[in-house]
């Protein structure tokens, strides 16, 4: 029997191949390891578990086991809470260890650039293929020129609104301006419909109203160098000052509390009548039409349309969150990740999950506009072309660390927030701009 | 006259020759280390470590997968600069205030009624605390409910009663959600204390009760003058733990109001989590988290030297 001591264990056992030429079959016995070419890779995905679960269904069920035939690979799927994400991502890239392949939303990946592996490779193909990446998918998953994710999808809001109750306010469309809005809101919470939206400290629904709305009137946080604050402007204060009324007039003042699944359960109990979000609501009332009625009985998803947040006078605008897959830069099976997101990106793969989705969720890239899933239901429709109209926080700057922590702390929600709980505009935006002139220096 | 054959003893040289770690142990100094070993190799991995771990990020800049640099006392520069953080300052001590006043109170009443002796008492006792044993996040996540300004069964109640007309914001409103977030930590925290006190209090006699009742005292006079001075040590101690608690309290505001609305109900715990986990600068939420021993560490030293103060009177 040969003999190994300590160094020679851990220099045999980092490649089987190597083992078996230095020791031969002794060698490998020692390490009580199957060579290389016998072994098989363990891949760990982490994703957040998804509004619609049909679609973690199919990855589990049916995506997950045909990639492990597919690259002879063993896959570990983990679905967690979104708001989970970020503390998992942190303690594995502190500790350097935990899953190999962890989906990022919003601008997070920049947050961890320098934690994740190069990949571009793969996203160059896949973007190539398939039409190229929206801008804002770029501007999240480059860093330093390089790919430091592959964009998976996009997933956004728009208003969904109860139509016959809009018809009754005297709007057979949903209003388009944010003084139609103001005038329909009026009417809808005079007749107890009144619009729902967070204004509280909440993962998605918060931002993804107030930075639109915000941006809609023409402000920004920073100038395009990133660095300026150019928040404290005429446009600015014009918003949080039109916002109070609207507030007050139009809005369910339960909003100052709501998380990002209060407005689901209102709309869909019917004590609202219009709130931003994603077709998780449609999608919901859609599944269950007998459980979700209208108060004449019918079913509410008949009732159900989308429509784009108000348009101002710097135009009108989404707050989408690109969901990109990262490939963690400890992760030991660097490759097999790489390999495993080219074959779960591709077309034909992806396309299933896609449908599984019902327009949930937009494409990373041009092709899916094209999808045959826009043509099945219209009441989805305009969630197609929600990119095209989207914004990043931090705007006019990078979605950068800086914007995330504006974001983390809420400043900009806080500004109408504060207004709305009776805060002068002027002082609301002084004090949003003081903070973000810190976040900034 | 009766002989009895007493057993000669046993050689010192037949006994079986003791190892050199049952020499050791006989020695108390060594068998002294090897029992305190365990606690302090615990006490380091899960105390002394991120205690000091939480330090050194302090002084530095290190965000997340960024070994960062020495930077002195800049974070606490700037973590005093920070204007929520003053906010959060602020409401740390109220909520901490408010809820150990109303913890105390109702706990020391609680525990007067259960040291009685009544029909269900080991029943009552067991079931009062519950709140305790309910992990936090579930209990609190049906507090959101109680809450909900749509849905909340407080205000329907409140309403079928006709004590209002109208629905009360009670996670919206910055007072209220502030309010609310008390109630929920006193719902939690009463049980601890009522527990702790009833046990302090069947360890006074009751012949001092009876001593003083044939002197005249009344029941008022006999808790202040008997119970509450025998129990002051156990209620400076239970006060010390729940201070210690309620400072660092993380989940339930999380759960309950993400700090909001407009930061009403930021804590140093949640504004910490923010920034250290949401933001990914890991050394300005270890800053803003070690932020809370100072005041913390004032707060233990004049309730151990009360306690003292206490069991030496």
């Amino acid at each position: 029997m040969v003999r190994i001591n300590r160094r020679r264990l851990l220099q045999l056992s980092g490649a089987g191949a190597a083992t078996a030429a230095a020791g031969g079959l002794a060698g490998i016995l020692a390490s009580s390891r199957a060579p290389a070419y016998g072994q098989t890779t363990n891949l760990h995905w982490v994703r957040w578990s998804d509004y619609v679960p049909a679609s973690d269904q199919l990855l589990r069920n049916k995506i997950v086991p045909d990639g492990e035939k597919a690259l002879g690979i063993k896959i570990q799927f983990e679905t967690i809470n979104a708001n989970d994400i970020q503390a998992r991502v942190t303690s594995s890239i502190q500790s350097g260890s935990g899953p190999d392949i962890i989906m990022a939303v919003n601008n997070w990946p920049q947050l961890y650039a320098t934690s994740l592996a190069d990949v571009s490779d793969v996203a160059e193909e896949i973007g190539n293929a398939q039409g190229g990446y929206y801008d804002m998918c770029k501007t999240v998953g480059i860093y330093g020129g390089k790919w430091i994710g592959v964009p998976w999808a996009i997933g956004g809001g728009l208003v969904v609104y109860r139509k016959s109750w809009l018809a009754e306010a005297g709007y057979e469309k949903f209003p388009v301006t944010w003084d139609q809005w103001h005038d329909a809101g009026r009417k809808l919470k005079a007749a107890g419909h009144p619009i729902g939206q967070t204004l509280g400290h909440t993962f998605g629904d918060a931002s993804g109203f107030w930075y639109p709305y915000l941006w809609s009137w023409g402000g920004k946080e920073v100038e395009a160098d990133g660095k300026t604050v150019a928040l404290n402007s005429k446009e600015t204060i014009e918003s949080v000052k039109f916002a109070v009324p609207f507030w007050n007039d139009c809005c369910d003042p339960g909003g100052l509390a709501w998380d990002d699944s209060s407005n689901n359960r209102a709309f869909l109990s019917g004590t609202i009548s219009a709130t931003n979000n994603g077709a998780s609501i449609y999608l919901e009332a859609k599944k269950k039409p007998d459980m979700y009625l209208t108060d004449k009985g019918t079913a509410m998803k008949d009732d159900i349309s989308h429509a784009p947040l108000g348009t101002g006078a710097g135009g009108h605008f989404a707050l989408p969150g690109p969901f990109i897959d990262m490939v963690m830069g400890y992760s030991k099976n660097q490759k097999a990740a790489k390999d495993f997101l080219r074959w779960v990106h591709s077309k034909p793969v992806f396309e299933e999950w896609f449908t599984s989705q019902q327009g949930y969720t937009d494409g990373a890239t041009k092709y899916w506009e094209k999808d045959p899933v826009w043509d099945k239901d219209p009441v989805m429709l305009p969630f197609r072309d929600l990119p095209n109209s989207a914004r990043l926080m931090g705007y006019a700057g990078p979605p950068n660390q800086k914007a995330a922590e504006v974001q983390t702390k809420y400043i900009i929600v806080d500004m109408y927030a504060k207004a709305v709980q009776g805060m002068p505009a002027e002082d609301a935006v002084k004090w949003a701009t003081g903070e973000l002139t810190k976040v900034y220096a | 006259m009766t002989f009895t054959t007493v057993a000669a003893p046993r050689s010192y040289a037949r006994t079986p020759r003791r190892g050199p770690v049952t020499r050791l142990l006989e020695d108390e100094r060594w068998l002294a280390i090897v029992l305190l070993l365990p606690t302090v190799v615990l006490l380091g991995l899960f105390i002394a470590y991120p205690f000091i771990k939480g330090i050194m990020l302090s002084v530095t800049d290190t965000k997340v997968g960024v070994p960062g640099h020495f930077v002195g006392l800049q974070n606490f520069v700037n973590v005093w600069h920070d204007g929520i953080f003053r906010v959060a300052v602020w409401n740390t001590c109220i909520y901490t205030a408010i809820a150990t006043i109303f913890k105390l109170a109702l706990g020391l009443w609680l525990a007067v009624l259960l040291n009685n002796n009544f029909k269900g008492k080991a029943f009552t006792r067991a079931f009062i605390l519950l709140p305790f044993i309910i992990p936090t996040v579930l209990s609190t996540l049906a507090w959101k409910w109680m809450f909900d300004p749509t849905f909340s069964v407080i205000n329907w109640g409140l309403y079928r009663l006709g004590i209002i007309d109208h629905r009360i914001n009670w996670l919206g409103d910055p007072d209220l959600a502030l309010i609310s977030v008390i109630i929920v930590n006193v719902w939690r925290g009463v049980p601890f204390f009522a527990i702790s006190l009833l046990a302090g209090l069947q360890t006074i006699s009751p012949e001092l009760h009876e001593a003083a009742a044939i002197d005249g005292a009344r029941a008022w006079q006999r808790f202040r003058h008997v119970t509450w001075p025998l129990l002051l040590p156990v209620t400076l101690v239970v006060m010390l733990f729940s201070v210690i608690q309620t400072f660092a309290d993380f989940q339930l505001v999380y759960v309950l109001t993400g700090g909001g609305p407009a930061n009403a109900t930021q804590l140093f715990s949640t504004y910490a989590y923010q920034i250290g986990i949401g933001t990914g600068l890991l050394s300005q939420g270890a800053t803003i988290s070690l932020a809370v021993f100072p005041v913390l560490l004032v707060v233990v030293i004049v309730q151990l030297f009360y306690i003292r103060k206490a069991e030496t009177h």
